[in-house]
């Protein structure tokens, strides 16, 4: 057994709103920049519908993730190391950027520079590529919002393997939802997987997964390999780049930026303690609606006494072991079993994870039923089919969706009966395997969301990895250069260098 | 002049490029890439992309073990001159064929594709051009050769690399008489790797490198990065013997969890 902490993410979809500050945000602050503007480290998409960028969930046609052999071998589904190195020259399976958009914007001076003429001046679409005229905008970071276009393209949608879905084009039976996506933070991650370079490395002491950039070479494996699309080739730098996790703000104990802004309070982060010696085990299972089930398994109860003894021989300092057992992750995903990972069945043990939303009921004939003398609608009667849901967060396996659901149903309906009628109905709980307790703990984290419920995150312990009393005076952050202070505004090896505007001596 | 490009501009474009090369892997890493352009337009990369990395890269060894090879080694093998030349002859001109179409439409895409063009660097597409006349060159020297196949034309620029290697100050003596396209060839040759550390083509050590680091020297798939100072004590407990079949190859060995920190600078 190897005891190594992983930070976690959980997102409440119940209660996402989809006003997108979360991707606006990151962008803000991540991928502002020549290279990565067609790139959303994090993006929201509306579901159903095929995502950003398009189908990305269709494996058959993306290679993403990890399969298991026939002879029961765990390998990239882009194939072993060989074929990944055999298509080096061109990587078959790598999305063009039409797949994702061609970035834009938009002539917005000429609304104040056009001369005066009859017709109100507009703001016609550049390519930010190539600087010319885009005459018709084709797709965008979120060309689907809101069920925006027909239900023939967004029901291309790949979580409905398995649904009837044409009666969900019908008007009186549409269903929608938001999906906030970002890295996973996998504990398995394809991307570094397929990066022949060994570029991309998972943080021991966190978890997160980064891209050495200097040691990026440009090989674009992992665009394919990550199959959740979220790794994003730069093409103005040449080099692969993805969500940080914000990791400066994370080291810090500051949430992520995404999950600090976001106005629904339905962003969770938190520690998990993982064995790490048994990741191969539990990403390949040969079912893959085991795959939740094993994932849960590897995850180690931080108030055991014995683990606590492990994690601290294996060098998780103390104040991760408190945060992982106050950890909201651990309470949503391992006690109420709440919360699921995004496609299981990528194999790559995903951490970050989701609440499914509750919706509301099809039949109305049924809708007057809820809460009456406790009984609770059937969870299969939502307007959001279960299978979809499965689809997304179990692998198809639709009894923990159903059961989730249903915790969530029994939470609001034990809330109501307590707030209005001040009555502690303790057989609301008991019917969804719960005490009165957990449920108003449930309420506190999930309902109420107050920050310091919904982020418990731990600093990072420089002590460990450097001697202050050595770094004094010295440079801070630099460009790369050691602690040279020489400013040339171009490169001898191609490039341009962007110095810093220093202030310059005035007469 | 012929012994200052042949027997002196050697040292000078084998000098920068060495130094070249370790400079800007050194100091300026971050712009050491293989400069793909795959994601912006897959069309014309895929069929262009392999057939010229494919053929430039039998071309190159073929190069190398035909030029720097000892000519005893040959002798000893049996492989009289004739025969080599038609090898190189016959391999060398297909090997060509496929780069030169392959090139060509990585050219014309690159020319006249607006979103390559417009990303595209002055070294990008001069690179590029060099190497296409490059190969136009190379496969000229075939009308050339083909007209006497007893391969003693092959042993003097044999004899010449060899002798810029070992520093044989008469070198260039032995290509006095060699044909004009042969010189060009090596001129423009000279002058490839005189810019190499100067553009792209840089990735290609990265290239000859990937297999090593990729399937030697990396055990399983998973890469994990540790900045503690010292090292993380072993197993603090035997794995159960089931855990012990199906040992996670992301583990790291306790030197590697140590290894490349790269947080002190």
């Amino acid at each position: 057994m190897r005891v190594r902490a992983q930070i976690g993410m959980v997102l409440n979809l119940d209660k996402c709103i989809g006003c997108h500050t979360c991707s606006v945000t990151c962008k803000n602050v991540w991928t502002s920049r020549d290279g990565v503007e067609y790139a959303w480290f994090n993006n929201v998409e509306t579901k159903p519908g095929t995502g950003y960028p398009t189908d990305w969930e269709n494996q058959a046609r993306w290679k993403g993730g990890w399969e298991r052999t026939r002879s029961g071998k765990l390998q990239p589904r882009q194939g072993s190391k060989w074929r990944i190195l055999a298509n080096i020259f061109a990587n078959p399976d790598l999305p063009e950027i039409d797949d994702y958009y061609e970035p834009f914007d938009f002539d917005y001076d000429h609304l104040q520079s056009a001369p005066e003429s009859e017709a109100f001046p507009t703001a016609r679409a550049r390519s930010q590529i190539t600087g010319k005229r885009i005459e018709k905008i084709e797709k965008g970071p979120n060309w689907e919002e809101i069920l925006g276009g027909e239900f023939s393209k967004r029901s291309q949608d790949y979580n409905f393997e398995g649904v009837q879905k044409e009666i969900y084009g019908e008007y009186e039976n549409t269903f929608m939802m938001y999906l906030p996506r970002l890295c996973e933070h996998c504990l398995n991650p394809s991307c570094a997987a397929s990066c022949p370079s060994g570029a991309i490395y998972k943080r021991e002491e966190d978890g997160i997964v980064l891209i050495d950039q200097e040691k990026c070479r440009g090989w674009r494996m992992c665009v394919s390999g990550c199959p959740y699309k979220k790794v994003y080739y730069n093409w103005s730098t040449g080099k692969s780049e993805k969500c940080t996790l914000c990791y400066p703000r994370i080291e810090s104990g500051n949430p992520t930026v995404c999950s600090e802004t976001c106005v629904g309070r339905i962003r969770y982060i938190g520690v998990m303690l993982y064995d790490a010696d048994r990741i191969e085990e539990a990403a390949n299972v040969a079912d893959t609606k085991d795959l939740y089930d094993a994932q849960l398994g590897i995850f180690l109860d931080p108030h055991d006494p014995e683990i606590i003894e492990t994690a601290r021989a294996d060098g998780i300092p103390g104040d991760w072991i408190k945060a992982a057992q106050e950890s909201p992750i651990w309470k949503m995903a391992m006690e109420w079993k709440v919360a699921f990972p995004l496609h299981p069945e990528y194999r790559t043990l995903p951490m970050v994870w989701y609440i499914p939303p509750l919706s509301p009921i099809q039949n109305a004939a049924e809708a007057g039923a809820i809460g009456m003398e406790g009984a609770m609608p059937d969870v299969r009667n939502l307007r959001i089919p279960l299978r979809y849901l499965a689809n997304m967060l179990t692998a198809g396996d639709e009894e923990p969706i159903a059961r989730a659901l249903e915790r969530m149903l029994a939470m609001r309906s034990y809330m109501r009966a307590k707030t209005l009628d001040g009555v502690n109905d303790e057989g609301i709980a008991a019917r969804v395997g719960l005490t009165g307790r957990v449920i108003e703990d449930m309420y506190r984290i999930m309902a109420l969301a107050d920050y310091e419920d919904r982020f418990v995150i731990p600093t990072t312990h420089r002590e460990e990895v450097e001697d202050a009393y050595d770094l004094r005076g010295d440079c801070g952050f630099t460009d790369g250069n050691g602690c040279s202070t020489g400013i040339s505004s171009g490169s001898l090896f191609g490039g341009t260098r962007k110095p810093l505007k220093m202030p310059e001596e005035v007469t | 002049m012929h012994d200052f490009l042949f027997g002196i501009f050697p040292y000078i474009a084998l000098g920068v490029a060495i130094m070249g090369t370790i400079a800007r892997y050194e100091r300026d890493q971050f712009t050491w890439k293989t400069s793909s352009s795959q994601l912006l337009r897959r069309r014309q990369l895929v069929i262009g992309s392999i057939l010229f990395h494919v053929g430039v890269l039998v071309i190159f060894f073929g190069h190398l073990v035909g030029l720097l090879t000892p000519i005893q080694v040959f002798e000893f093998i049996g492989i009289s001159h004739g025969a080599k030349q038609i090898l190189a002859l016959v391999v060398g001109g297909i090997a060509g064929v496929m780069a030169l179409i392959g090139g060509g439409m990585l050219f014309h895409r690159r020319w006249t594709d607006p979103r390559i063009r417009q990303t595209s660097s002055f070294w990008d597409i001069t690179i590029l051009a060099l190497l296409l006349v490059q190969l136009v060159l190379g496969l000229g020297t075939i009308f050339v050769s083909i007209d006497h196949l007893d391969g003693h034309e092959m042993v003097t620029f044999m004899f010449w690399a060899q002798g810029i290697f070992t520093f044989d100050a008469a070198a260039a003596s032995y290509i006095a008489d060699a044909a004009l396209v042969f010189k060009l060839h090596l001129l423009l040759g000279l002058v490839i790797i005189l810019v190499f550390p100067f553009t792209r083509l840089v990735h290609v050590l990265s290239g000859f490198a990937v297999p090593f680091r990729y399937l030697l020297t990396r055990p399983g798939y998973q890469v994990v990065r540790s900045r503690r100072s010292t090292p993380l004590p072993k197993r603090s407990r035997p794995a159960s013997p089931k855990q012990a079949t199906a040992k996670s190859k992301s583990a790291p060995p306790s030197g590697a969890a140590a290894g490349p920190a790269g947080w002190r600078r």
